[in-house]
């Protein structure tokens, strides 16, 4: 007992240490959770709004295996139509990456859309839903728009900013080299800056989860967004909970799969100096 | 034997600057001069060594020469064309970011070969061609990466070198394109003793096989004088007879050797302590300010565009 300092800033602990202290809040969030669960059921055995496991897994199995009485397995898709908005708009941001680094490179291209984008960025994209239904109908299209409304100014403006932050030295050094400004933009900047580009989208899929769900739930006919709006009304907490999970599930799952991209794909990021 | 009406290859003029000013604006938007009147004139063949007190304006003059900035005033002529922007004739090596960090060194080095031999159609309809011919870039390049003693390097990022071995690859990625003159800006002045050294001797084996020209921006006095042929001082550091200098000018230039290698030992020689002390006094010492007619400009291609007006007024 060399060292009974909690609060150690020079601290450092094994694995397992690390992952006990981690694991801590799950448990006791889950705990506190089963806890009221069964408080509850015991006063109010129909009690809806804090579901027993056993009830949710009942909700869950309803919504996976059973189908309801259009003959569908809601939660598949729900998911299949959610996130089938979800990679259109990724995919259509792509297109906000390569405006981006182009205003960072060609100074022309950057007058002409600098100031536009930064305004842009600052219109609230909730607040236009309405203009779109009216323009779009509640299909497909405005969902997607308001999306896109919401984080396609933000992408171009960080990719944007780091392509400008790519050092001048390099571009110089690339045209001594016999680069032209095309490959200047998409053999010297653009691979540098990708990994930062895709961290922010990441960090940005938690933006667009949220635009879809408000998308959804005020006009879809199918979406894990609008069901859970739906349900409510059933006060159905023991498949509104299982969906929410399923929600964060998914999300966790496209950071992680794009953090261990840039961690494998881009070993070269890793403790740059200079 | 000179033919006459045929210039040795040896004396052609590559770089040629006459009345360049170049100034900036300061924080509160007032102009100020950091280059005063420069004209220069430089031959093929030559190690141009540029020293200078700090902030005199060395980075300046080379960015001039390089083309990624353009003077205020005057003339900047590469090759008999004026210089618009940086381009294949002019190699630069900086003292940082000098490698493309997203390329393994072996890439890097074949970057400016790869972008030579890159088109979109060629790319798109002659894939194997274009392959082929990266496979022999590489193989160009691993000849250099032999060079410069990273034989065994070349699949690592420039992160995981030490600053010396970056350098060297740095000045492996320009040489490849066999650029006409090779710019410099204080390359080797973030690196340990032994390291330059090691570095000084390398980069000056490499001006002899490829007889090549170099323009090298330095602090170091002795590092200048030990690597060029000829010293250029920059320096804010002389009079006039109105005493109102802005800016710096070329306050000395001097022939240190002919375009040969000087050993090592004369880092040691008195010629050498000699010159050191002459520079420092007459061009990196504040206190002691020559008046511009007193300038020791006596390098054969040394030349200044002054007028009588001019030496009154001045
Ligand atoms: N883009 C710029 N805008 C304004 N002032 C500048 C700019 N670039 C350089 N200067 C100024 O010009 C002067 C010369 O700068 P420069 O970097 O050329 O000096 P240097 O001789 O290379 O110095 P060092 O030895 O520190 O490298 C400095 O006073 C600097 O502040
Ligand atoms: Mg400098």
């Amino acid at each position: 007992m060399k060292n009974m300092k909690i609060f150690d800033t020079q601290a450092k602990y094994g694995k397992y240490t690390t992952i006990l202290l981690s694991l801590i809040l799950f448990f006791l969030t889950i705990f506190l959770y089963f806890f009221t669960a069964h408080q509850r059921h015991k006063e109010n055995p129909d009690d809806k709004i804090v579901p027993t496991a056993s009830e949710m897994l009942d909700g869950l199995k309803r919504v996976t295996i059973q189908k309801d009485r259009k003959g569908e397995l809601r939660l598949w898709i729900d998911t299949y139509a959610s996130g089938k908005r979800f990679l259109i708009s990724l995919f259509l941001l792509v297109f906000a990456v390569i405006l981006g680094l182009n205003m960072g490179v060609f100074p022309i291209i950057e007058h002409f859309f600098l100031r536009f984008m930064t305004f842009f960025d600052k219109i609230p994209a909730l607040a236009v839903l309405p203009i779109l239904f009216i323009i779009f109908g509640l299909g497909e299209t405005s969902k997607i728009a308001l999306i896109l409304i919401g984080v396609f100014p933000t992408i171009t403006l960080d990719t944007y900013l780091r392509a400008r932050s790519v050092p001048s030295e390099q571009i110089t050094k690339g045209l001594t080299l016999g680069a032209s400004d095309f490959e200047i933009a998409y053999k010297v900047v653009l691979p540098q800056i990708i990994p930062g580009v895709l961290d922010t989208i990441r960090l940005n899929f938690k933006a667009m989860i949220l635009f879809l769900i408000a998308g959804e739930s005020l006009a879809a006919t199918v979406g894990l967004g609008y069901r859970i709006f739906v349900i409510r009304r059933y006060i159905a907490m023991d498949i509104i909970i299982p969906y929410v999970l399923w929600m964060s599930l998914l999300a966790f799952t496209a950071d992680f799969l794009v953090r261990l991209w840039v961690k494998n794909g881009y070993s070269w990021t890793e403790k740059q100096n200079g | 034997m000179a033919i006459p009406g045929q210039r040795n290859k040896m004396d052609k003029t590559l770089l040629h600057l006459e009345d360049v000013y170049k100034r900036y604006f300061n924080q509160n938007k007032k102009e100020f001069t950091v280059l005063n009147d420069i004209d220069l004139k430089v031959n093929e063949g030559e190690f141009v060594s540029l020293i200078g007190p700090s902030g005199c304006g060395k980075s300046t003059l080379l960015r001039l020469v390089l083309g990624s900035e353009q003077p205020s005033e005057g003339i900047v002529h590469f090759d008999d064309k004026k210089i618009i922007g940086p381009d294949r004739d002019r190699g630069i090596v900086f003292q940082k970011y000098s490698l493309f960090p997203h390329l393994t060194i072996l890439d890097n080095i074949a970057f400016g070969l790869d972008v030579e031999g890159f088109t979109i159609p060629g790319r798109i309809f002659t894939p194997f061609k274009y392959s082929k011919r990266k496979k022999e870039f590489r193989k160009e390049a691993q000849l250099y990466l032999e060079r410069i003693g990273l034989k065994n390097d070349g699949d690592k990022y420039p992160h995981q070198l030490s600053g010396g071995m970056r350098q060297r690859a740095a000045i492996a990625q320009s040489l490849i394109m066999k650029p006409k003159i090779l710019l410099m800006d204080e390359p080797f002045g973030a690196l340990d003793d032994s390291t330059r050294q090691d570095m000084q001797l390398f980069l000056l084996e490499q001006w002899k096989k490829e007889q090549m020209t170099v323009f090298f921006v330095t602090h170091d006095l002795e590092e200048a004088i030990f690597l060029g042929s000829r010293i250029i001082v920059l320096s804010q550091y002389y009079k006039t007879d109105k005493d109102s200098n802005e800016g710096s000018k070329i306050v000395s230039d001097l022939k240190i050797s002919e375009k040969t290698i000087k050993p090592t030992s004369f880092k040691y020689s008195k010629e050498c302590a000699d010159l050191i002390k002459k520079v420092r006094h007459e061009g990196l010492d504040p206190e002691h300010k020559q008046h511009i007619r007193e300038f020791d400009l006596n390098h054969k291609d040394s030349f200044r565009t002054i007028t009588q007006d001019e030496w009154n007024n001045k």
